[in-house]
Order: C-alpha cells, then sequence, then structure tokens
C-alpha cells in the first residue's frame, strides 16, 4: 500500500472534505459524550437547540462568529502566501487596547461617524503593527515566524494586562483590572434589536467577500500566491518578494486586530483580559476548516461558534462537561488536516 | 548461463491502465556491468524496484545467484547482495560518513555499537575501490559527488555484489562524472556486477558491456556496446530515427549584447570576475563549463535577479544601470531558467499564470488579472508549441520535464525576443524533446535573435554555437569560432588553459 498524489482535484471533493471532516470529528466526540453518560443523537439536539433554538440563541451564536470570521481570515490570508501567522490571539489583544485606548482617552465625545471608522483602523493598525515584526525578523535574519508571532501573543496580552491595571485602568471599575469604556456613540449599531448582535457580523462577511474578490483576481492575489507557493519561482518571475510578503501581513494582522476592536465596539464597550476565548487560536482552526477559502472562513467560524455556544446548552441539559466543544472543535481541525491530505493524495495497492 | 548473477525473468507491473513493465527479462554476469537505457517513463526505476524489493511484480521472477529471491522484500534483497544507490541519496546529513554507513546494517538494541571494527571495514572497502571519504566528515559538509561516494560505500559495506545505480550522474558535474565511471569499471575489475540506469547515450556507449533498452515499458533491444552506436541507441530508445538539428549559415547583425569588465559579487564572494562578451543579432554564443563555475550568476544576472558590482552592460548599444526583472522583460530579453521546477514556472499553478507571470503588467488592468486573454495567451503557446498533455488550467507540475519545458521556451519566443538566454536549456530532457528544444533555439536564430547559451554539454554547445566562450572560476575566456573548435580544444578551455587552448589567430573576432 502507498500514497500517491492525485493529479486532479475534483471541486466536489474540496466541498465534501470539510463536511467529512466534521462529521468525523462529531463521531468520535459522541464516543466521549456516550461515555459521559447521556444519549449521543439526544446530546447534539441539545447542542442544536442551544444555538439556533430561540431568537436569543441565535444571535448569541452569529454574535460569537463575527470575531472568528475576521482571526479566520488573518490566519486564510497568511497562510495562503506561506507566512505562519500564530500570533492572532496577540494582534486582537492588541488591536483591542489600541481602539479602546483611541475611543476613551482620544476621541472622547466625537460623534460616531466619526469615531466608529477611526478606531476600526486604529484597532488594525495595532494588529498589522505587531505582525510586521515577525515578518521583518523573518526577512532580515531568516527567523522562524511560528515561534515569534507565537511567543509575541504572549507579550501582547500581558502588555494589555498592565495597561488595564495601570494607565488605561478604568477608575470606575471597582478595582477590576478593565480599560475605560469607550463612547456610547461609537458602539457598532445592533443588527437585531434586543440582543447583542451588531453590524460586526455585516463588516465581516462583505471583508471576506473582498478578499475572495482580491485573491481571486487580482494581480496582487496572484503575486502573493505565487511569493507563498515558491519564492525562488517569483522571484524569477519578478515579483517584489519582500513587499508582497509585507502587504500580506499587514492584511493578515489588520484582521485579528480588527477582531478585536469589533469585538470591543460590538460588545463589551472595555477591555478585560477575558474579552477573547481563545479568537485568535481558533482562527487557525477556522481557516484550516475552510481550506483557506475567505468565503469558506464564514460558514467555518458559525460552525466553530454553533459548537462553543451549543454546547453550554448540551452540558446544561445533559449535564455533561462544556469542555466536549472543545474537543469536537480540535478534533474536527484534526480530522480536517487528514481529509486534507486525501484530497491531495489517494491510496494505492 | 551458470555465471550469471542476477537473472530476471518476465517481469510485468501494472499501475492503474499503465503497463510499467511488460515481461522484462534481464541477465548479468560477474564482473559486468548492463546500462538499462531508455526515456523518461519507460519502466527503468519501476524494474529496479522490483528487483529491490519495493515493488512486488504481477508476474516474473528475480533470482540471485541462482537463488529466487521473495518478492516485496527489500531486506532479503540487500542480504542477497543488491545494492542500490539512488538518485536522491537516501543518507542523513546530520550523522558522520561512518555512523551512515553503519546505520541500518546494525541490529537495534545493541549495547553499543562496533565502530572501530565497522570503521576498519569501511576503510579497508574505500583503499580497495578507490573511494577515498573520511569517515569523521559529516555527511551534511560533503559535496554531492562525495556523497554518492558514500551511498556507494554504505551498498559495498552491506556486502553487495550486484550494485543499482539510479541515473549516477544527474547530479554530477562532468567532471565528477567521468572519475565515477573509471571507479565503476574498476568495481567491475574486481569481480562485481553493475547495473546502471541512465538516458544519457554518451556515458551508456563509453562505460557499459552491454546496453539493453526499453521503452514504453518493453525491452525492445539488447545491444554489446561494441557493436552498436549512438545514433542506433537513440533510435531503439525513441522509437524513431532521431538526430539533433545543427545549426546552418545565418548572416549575423549588429551587436545587440555586450559585456564590459563586468563583476559580481554576492554575499561577499565574487561569482564573476570582469568578463565581457558581446552577442550579435542572429547567432548563439555558447558559454561552455563544468557546473559551480559561475554560470548561475551570469544567467541571474542577465535575468535581472542580480545585479553587478562593477562594468558595463551595453543593451543595443546603450549602457544600461541596474536591471530589474521587469526591465529585463520589457527590453526583450527571454529568459530560459537552469532550474525549471523552481525558476522557470511554479508546479501548483495553472499553465496559463505560469505563462503570464512574469508579464502580469500586460495581461492586467487596474490590478485585475485579464484571465481571458492570458488563457487565449497560454492556448496559443500550446498549440504553436506543441505543448502536450495540458489545457491552460492544467497545474504546470503535472506536465512532463519536455512539456515544461516547451512552455517555457513558448513563453518567451512567442513574442520574438531580441534577445534569449537558455541556460541548460536540454538539462535532464529525453532525446526527442532535446532535439525539439535546439530546433527552437536555431528557429529563433534564424528569425535574428541573438542567443546566449549556457551549458555543459559539449555536444549542445557544438551543435548551436556560432562562437564559443568557457567559463572557468567566474572568468570568461575569450571567444573561439565554433568551426575551429574541437572536444579537446574546448576540454582545454574548459579547465583553464587558454593559451594552450587557442594559439594565435584562432581566437575569435572578439571586438
Amino acid at each position: 500500500m502507498r500514497l500517491e498524489r492525485r493529479e486532479h482535484r475534483p471541486l466536489a471533493l474540496v466541498l465534501v472534505t470539510p463536511l467529512v471532516a466534521v462529521a468525523v470529528a462529531l463521531a468520535i466526540a459522541g464516543v466521549l459524550i456516550a461515555i459521559a453518560g447521556a444519549p449521543v443523537i439526544a446530546a447534539y439536539g441539545e447542542l442544536l437547540k442551544g444555538a439556533f433554538g430561540s431568537r436569543l440563541a441565535t444571535t448569541e451564536t452569529l454574535t460569537r462568529a463575527i470575531p472568528l470570521i475576521l482571526t479566520g481570515m488573518a490566519a486564510a490570508v497568511a497562510f495562503r502566501a506561506q507566512v505562519w501567522n500564530i500570533g492572532g490571539e496577540g494582534q486582537f489583544y492588541l488591536g483591542a487596547i489600541a481602539a479602546a485606548a483611541m475611543g476613551s482617552e482620544v476621541l472622547g465625545d466625537l460623534p460616531g461617524f466619526v469615531q466608529i471608522p477611526v478606531l476600526m483602523l486604529t484597532g488594525a493598525t495595532a494588529g498589522a503593527v505587531l505582525l510586521l515584526i515577525p515578518l521583518w525578523l523573518r526577512l532580515r535574519f531568516f527567523v522562524d515566524e511560528v515561534v515569534t508571532t507565537l511567543l509575541l501573543n504572549f507579550v501582547a496580552i500581558l502588555f494589555v494586562s498592565m495597561l488595564i491595571d495601570t494607565v488605561l485602568k478604568d477608575p470606575l471599575g471597582f478595582g477590576w483590572p478593565q480599560s475605560e469604556a469607550i463612547a456610547d456613540q461609537a458602539m457598532l449599531p445592533d443588527l437585531v434589536s434586543r440582543s447583542r448582535l451588531h453590524v460586526g457580523l455585516i463588516i465581516a462577511m462583505v471583508l471576506a467577500l473582498l478578499v475572495w474578490f482580491v485573491q481571486r483576481r487580482t494581480v496582487f492575489g496572484m503575486q502573493s500566491r505565487a511569493a507563498g507557493l515558491s519564492p525562488s519561482g517569483a522571484r524569477f518571475a519578478g515579483i517584489p518578494l519582500g513587499r508582497t510578503l509585507i502587504f500580506v501581513a499587514m492584511i493578515s494582522g489588520g484582521f485579528a486586530g480588527l477582531a478585536g476592536a469589533i469585538e470591543v465596539m460590538g460588545v463589551q464597550g472595555y477591555v478585560t483580559t477575558e474579552l477573547s476565548p481563545g479568537f485568535g487560536y481558533s482562527g487557525i482552526v477556522v481557516a484550516m476548516l475552510a481550506n483557506l477559502n475567505p468565503i469558506g472562513v464564514v460558514f467555518a467560524a458559525i460552525f466553530i461558534a454553533t459548537m462553543f455556544v451549543g454546547a453550554d446548552g448540551m452540558s446544561r441539559a445533559m449535564s455533561i462537561p462544556a469542555y466536549i466543544a472543545d474537543v469536537t472543535v480540535s478534533l474536527s481541525l484534526l480530522s480536517m488536516l487528514v481529509a486534507l491530505f486525501f484530497t491531495q493524495y489517494r491510496i494505492r495497492k | 548461463m551458470s555465471d550469471d548473477v542476477l537473472e530476471i525473468a518476465g517481469v510485468s507491473k501494472r499501475f492503474g491502465d499503465i503497463l510499467a513493465n511488460d515481461d522484462i527479462s534481464l541477465s548479468l554476469a560477474r564482473g559486468e556491468i548492463v546500462a538499462l537505457l531508455g526515456e523518461n517513463g519507460a519502466g527503468k526505476t519501476t524494474l529496479m524496484n522490483v528487483l529491490f524489493g519495493h515493488y512486488v511484480p504481477d508476474s516474473g521472477t528475480v533470482a540471485v545467484m541462482g537463488r529466487p529471491l521473495p518478492p516485496g522484500r527489500p531486506r532479503e534483497a540487500i542480504s542477497a547482495g543488491i545494492g542500490m544507490v539512488h538518485q536522491h541519496f537516501s543518507l542523513a546529513a546530520n550523522l558522520s560518513v561512518l555512523e551512515n554507513v553503519m546505520t541500518g546494517s546494525e541490529r537495534l538494541f545493541l549495547p553499543m555499537s562496533n565502530t572501530s571494527a565497522a570503521r576498519k571495514k569501511l576503510m579497508a572497502l574505500s583503499e580497495r575501490f578507490g573511494l577515498k571519504v573520511d569517515p569523521e566528515a559529516r555527511l551534511g559538509d560533503l559535496s554531492v559527488g562525495e556523497q554518492q561516494r558514500v551511498e556507494i560505500l554504505k551498498a559495498l559495506y552491506n556486502d553487495a555484489k550486484i550494485l543499482v545505480l539510479d541515473e549516477p550522474t544527474a547530479v554530477l558535474t562532468n567532471l565528477e562524472a567521468e572519475k565515477l565511471f573509471s571507479i565503476l569499471k574498476d568495481m567491475a575489475r574486481l569481480g562485481l556486477s553493475l547495473i546502471f540506469i541512465s538516458h544519457k547515450l554518451d556515458e551508456v556507449m563509453a562505460t557499459a558491456d552491454r546496453i539493453v533498452v526499453l521503452r514504453g515499458g518493453r525491452s525492445v533491444a539488447e545491444r554489446r556496446a561494441s557493436a552498436t552506436s549512438k545514433a542506433e541507441l537513440a533510435e531503439l530508445m525513441v522509437g524513431r530515427a532521431v538526430s539533433r538539428p545543427m545549426r546552418d549559415h545565418v548572416e549575423r547583425g549588429d551587436v545587440v549584447l555586450e559585456a564590459i569588465a563586468i563583476s559580481v559579487r554576492i554575499d561577499g564572494v565574487d561569482r564573476l570576475k570582469s568578463i565581457d562578451f558581446t552577442l550579435h543579432a542572429g547567432e548563439v554564443l555558447g558559454i561552455i563549463g563544468v557546473s559551480g563555475n559561475g554560470q548561475t550568476t551570469l544567467a541571474h544576472m542577465i535575468s535581472g535577479i542580480v545585479q553587478p558590482k562593477d562594468g558595463d552592460l551595453l543593451l543595443y548599444g546603450k549602457s544600461v544601470g541596474d536591471m530589474s526583472v521587469a526591465d529585463v522583460v520589457a527590453a526583450g530579453i527571454g529568459r530560459i531558467p537552469e532550474d525549471r521546477t523552481h525558476e522557470g514556472a511554479i508546479g501548483e499553478m495553472a499553465i496559463w499564470e505560469n505563462a503570464i507571470l512574469e508579464r502580469l503588467g500586460d495581461y492586467s488592468k487596474h490590478g485585475l488579472v485579464d484571465r481571458k486573454s492570458a488563457i487565449v495567451f497560454a492556448d496559443r503557446i500550446i498549440k504553436e508549441f506543441d505543448v502536450r498533455g495540458g489545457v491552460p488550467t492544467t497545474r504546470f507540475r503535472l506536465l512532463s520535464g519536455g512539456n515544461m519545458q516547451k512552455l517555457i521556451l513558448g513563453r518567451n519566443l512567442i513574442e520574438h525576443p531580441k534577445i534569449l538566454l537558455a541556460a541548460q536549456p536540454a538539462r535532464g530532457l529525453d532525446e526527442g524533446a532535446v532535439a525539439a528544444v535546439h530546433e527552437r533555439i536555431l528557429e529563433a536564430r534564424r528569425n535574428g535573435t541573438a542567443v546566449l547559451l549556457i551549458s555543459e554539454d559539449l555536444d549542445e554547445i557544438m551543435a548551436l554555437s556560432d562562437r564559443i566562450q568557457a567559463i572557468v572560476g567566474g572568468r570568461l575566456s575569450p571567444p573561439v569560432n565554433a568551426d575551429h573548435a574541437d572536444a579537446r580544444m574546448l576540454g582545454l578551455m574548459m579547465a583553464g588553459e587558454w593559451a594552450q587552448a587557442m594559439p594565435g589567430r584562432e581566437v575569435g573576432h572578439a571586438p
């Protein structure tokens, strides 16, 4: 038995792959649910109910999907150009704190139509800058960005943690480490009344479409793909390697930073160290499940959000641990990686 | 025959629809060198993998020293005395030579490995076969030729009586290859039997006692080396008469490209040292040399990838400063890189994308790629240059080497460039594809293109070039007229003996 590279990847196979991966993950997680002593089908029923069973549940799930779409795109854009940005979590926090600081300390009471774009831009810039450091190290000294981006997460999160306990600490926060809140008019409008779902969803989806278009149709999209696939081939074709990767890094870091800014502006209004339950890391799973396709990222993000939000309901109804959601998401990443392998290779006897 | 050490009888192996080996039989006598000659995909490597136990044949048997070998058991093959030298060495770069040689032949979980006995055995082998190595050297520090020596020694260390070499010269320079073949001949004289796989006619004729030609999975002919010719072998291998085209007379035009005392330094090392050449429209200037003497840098410099440190490059009589890739492409210089899979194209991208990648500016508007006209362009190349095995949306990687090169040639020649840089254009191609590539280069020359041909293949240089310069240690010799050149003279030039190579007037018409 040996493995053989597939010559053609049929479209149907590419589309079915993530579904199969998710099904496999759910099946394996089902074994764990059974071990925890709950009926598997009913438990998954509760999970779906928890995620989409009511108006509130649905809006919560979609709210949760917004940062995941953006961090998923951060990973997808970078990975496609072979920039291994594992630093989404740090960029998310830096974007969040930059937006919060800009809103509460600088812009103050300016009207919303000024504040909202400025804050989003500020967050994106902060995220981009944080990714440019490891990229510079890679281009200049050949330092592996997997290591530098990953480690910068801790630097960024501890830095944010310091800020919200010192200079940016909210004096009205009863001593809790949290930043001052941004003004009400700087908050993103709700998409559905009496819910937390905000227009960030529209923004994220439009950006996904935009990225899809750029990657598919533009010179820059083609150049960044070439730079990722074969640096020596791209150099021979006259593609400016460094410049292309810098743009890619700015877009990737920008998306992660924007995710942080939008989470502040859409949901919480201020920054704590619990702002992200790992959105940056989950973004990597989202991107992989989507096979780095920006449209796929939207669906993958909704899937991951469903698992996390639905698992709460499931664990309450069935009295099984909510960690099943983490396990399922991780399993789906693993099975997706295996499934992706089989879209490229087939088994031969 | 009783003294046959190896007997392959009626081996067939099918992969899907492809019959990779069709009833192939082959015998090997003690002390004999048999060459397995065939184009890419003729089934040479499949047959050797059957022999070595990597594949189980659908039918047929392998017998070593008269004893049948169980199919599909590499370990049995090794202990029966078969040693394999792979094209891509199976060695570990971070281990020493001695450790590499020992790996795999010792039992696991020994309390300690018997290094001193192993070293003694290795040194004895090295002495006996003239394969000089330092057993303590780290493998990764060795040159490719030395690594190959280690791979051969490893097979000998495992007491191989039959040595199989898969395209052993593919990674070697001419000089290293010659050395290798003299060692192989010595090994045969000492009683070893060798099979070597090749598609190069020269080395097969020079080294083998007997030649077995494979084509399309069948063994089509068997000849004694003394009773055949290169022409016959080429015809047997390709299945029809092929002859490489020769240049005819073309009136050369004006000087289009001139290098005056150009030096290039990369990472502090002088790769090109004050080189001079002139290139006329309608001529081929051949640059010959053993690889690693600055050819890559010369090609990169003209391609716009590296910039000269000193000197002057004159394009159509005008001095140009540093040129980027875009400048070079815009100036009408076609470029065929020496490494077509790593530089010439991007395997995972479609044919149409590879066709336009270096001239994205011409195939885009307002930053959007004009996919439609790019596909039309790719289609034109495919038709006019007879690229087989793909449509514009096929990924480049799926083309065969010859068709890859036709596409790269096509993307450059279809616009009738004024200058064509061709670096090792036929390297690794089989005989039919070589002829096609040469024909295209000569056709461009007839149309007035100035061709700078960089090659280490003497036959290629002699067949195509009007004038020849040798590249040695980053320096270029004065040009010689190809009509006055012969193999001996070019050999001297490649060795750097320029004064001896061209006494007096035979030095060409350098400006």
